[in-house]
């Protein structure tokens, strides 16, 4: 059986998801789409979290809350199924593809096999499209490759029901109901002043705070763990910005697009300024990374290294702040 | 970022037949999407993140070698497990699981609970109480 479904590639997985279940519905909307409409953009620091031995960071909200938010603001539903029973989470997966209906699954990463080795760890918030099942395997859609893939009963078992952090328990999801008429320019105005909120918090982990606490702590990194883990640390920092499906430069670049379709659709000659700005953004975000990555080469300097890398992160904190700052006004 | 300035490197995504999407702006100042085969950069921090955790690992398989741990403690690391996620994997709590990390605890474990380790770890019961560090 093979339920109808276009698979199109995109950076991020959970974008990729919903914007895919979407365009399936004939709602063609784009990943930036998806992403700004959702509030996407995010940036939190849990220093007394360790994931991979070294301090927690992410560019993006909880999982699920980017595709719940930009349902919400367009008024769509979404059917979404946790489950404890392994047998019945299968059967439910294959009564919808039964009714046509391709459904988005959370899963672990650590698990699958498809991806190269430095891509694989425990990381529960992973989503893929199953779209069919042919001769015992499922079909797959992964959003952030170019073609679909197939995965066994077992092997899909096996990442639905991944242990840990944010544990998916086999949660499946699709989309119900989709308004005839859909208004987009509400729903943007809406999620851009919901990401400024985000990205200014008064709170110290968050936002453009959690990013400038990053660039303290980088500093007293080197005393506290040595130079060995203070790279390990920096790695994880530039891994989560580049690595995960972000686009570049921790998912600036797509809010840039998002923030050049908006402006179009509100017709907001200030929005198009302003998606050139965050542009300009991501690419110190990008340039940071190139300078972090040479610490693993440096030997001498170890110290000035630091400093440079903490007064290049603050500096970007500082940008942003003003950036959020005037797209708060601009809407 | 330009179009033209995605990088183009090679790196591990090319062993599985893998591009990913990075957006940039064409020559209009238009956005778009194209896929890249890989940065350097990642790649230099990627290969770091590897040396590190392996290294974590030869650390505990010397541990087990002289005797001062089990071998959950090697495969724990091997597989990229923290105490936590293993312990949820077992069902059981971190201190229960943080006590089979003494070989003597280790070598009194029931035949199911093995089990259960060597299931966690996509290896046989054999394989587990067997290793050595050697």
């Amino acid at each position: 059986m093979r339920a109808t479904f276009t698979h199109h590639q995109t950076a991020h997985c959970e974008n990729g998801v919903a914007s895919n279940l979407l365009r399936n519905q004939g709602l063609e909307l784009n990943e930036p789409m998806v992403f700004g409409i959702g509030s996407g953009l995010f940036f939190v620091y849990l220093p007394f979290l360790k994931i991979n031995h070294a301090p927690a960071v992410s560019y993006r909200p909880l999982p699920g809350q980017i595709f719940n938010r930009l349902a919400n603001r367009l008024g769509i539903k979404i059917k979404r199924i946790k489950f404890s029973n392994k047998r019945k989470a299968q059967e439910v997966l294959e009564e919808n593809l039964r009714n046509n209906i391709p459904t988005g699954l959370q899963v672990g990463v650590y698990h699958l096999s498809y991806f190269p080795d430095e891509y694989r760890f425990h990381f529960n918030a992973h989503n893929l499209v199953v779209f069919g099942k042919e001769n015992g395997n499922f079909l797959i859609s992964d959003p952030v490759m170019e073609t679909t893939t197939l995965l066994t009963e077992e092997e899909l078992e096996r990442v639905r029901f991944a242990k840990g952090a944010l544990a998916p328990k086999g949660q499946l999801y699709y989309p119900i109901y989709i308004p005839q008429n859909i208004d987009l320019a509400p729903a943007i105005k809406k999620a851009i002043k919901k990401t400024c909120n985000d990205m200014l918090a008064p709170v110290p982990i968050i936002g453009v705070r959690g990013i400038r606490m990053v660039g303290r702590a980088i500093l007293k990194w080197p005393k506290k763990h040595g130079v060995k883990k203070a790279n390990h640390y920096l790695g994880q920092i530039v891994r989560m910005q580049e690595e995960i499906g972000t686009g570049g430069g921790g998912f600036r670049f797509i809010y840039a697009a998002f923030l050049q379709q908006a402006a179009e659709i509100l017709n907001n000659k200030q929005l198009e300024e302003l998606s050139l700005e965050m542009m300009k953004i991501g690419d110190l975000w990008r340039d940071f990374a190139v300078n972090a990555s040479r610490v693993y080469k440096q030997r001498s300097n170890q110290e000035n290294v630091y400093e440079a890398l903490s007064a290049e992160l603050i500096h970007i904190a500082d940008l942003e702040e003003a950036f959020f700052k005037k797209l708060k006004k601009a809407i | 970022m330009k179009k033209s300035e995605v990088p183009q490197d090679q790196s591990s995504l090319k062993d599985k037949n893998l591009k990913e999407i990075c957006y940039a702006i064409d020559d209009d100042g238009k956005f778009t999407t194209e896929l890249s085969s890989g940065w350097d950069v990642k790649t230099t921090i990627q290969e770091n993140n590897l040396n590190h955790l392996n290294e974590i690992v030869q650390e505990a398989k010397l541990k087990v070698q002289k005797g001062e741990a089990s071998p959950v403690e090697y495969f724990m690391e091997l597989n990229r497990m923290d105490w936590k996620l293993l312990a949820d994997y077992m069902g059981k709590w971190v201190w229960q699981i943080k006590r089979h990390r003494n070989p003597k605890v280790f070598k009194n474990l029931s035949e199911s609970t093995l089990k259960k380790y060597a299931e966690t770890f996509n290896i046989s019961v054999q394989e587990l109480t067997t290793f050595t560090g050697n």
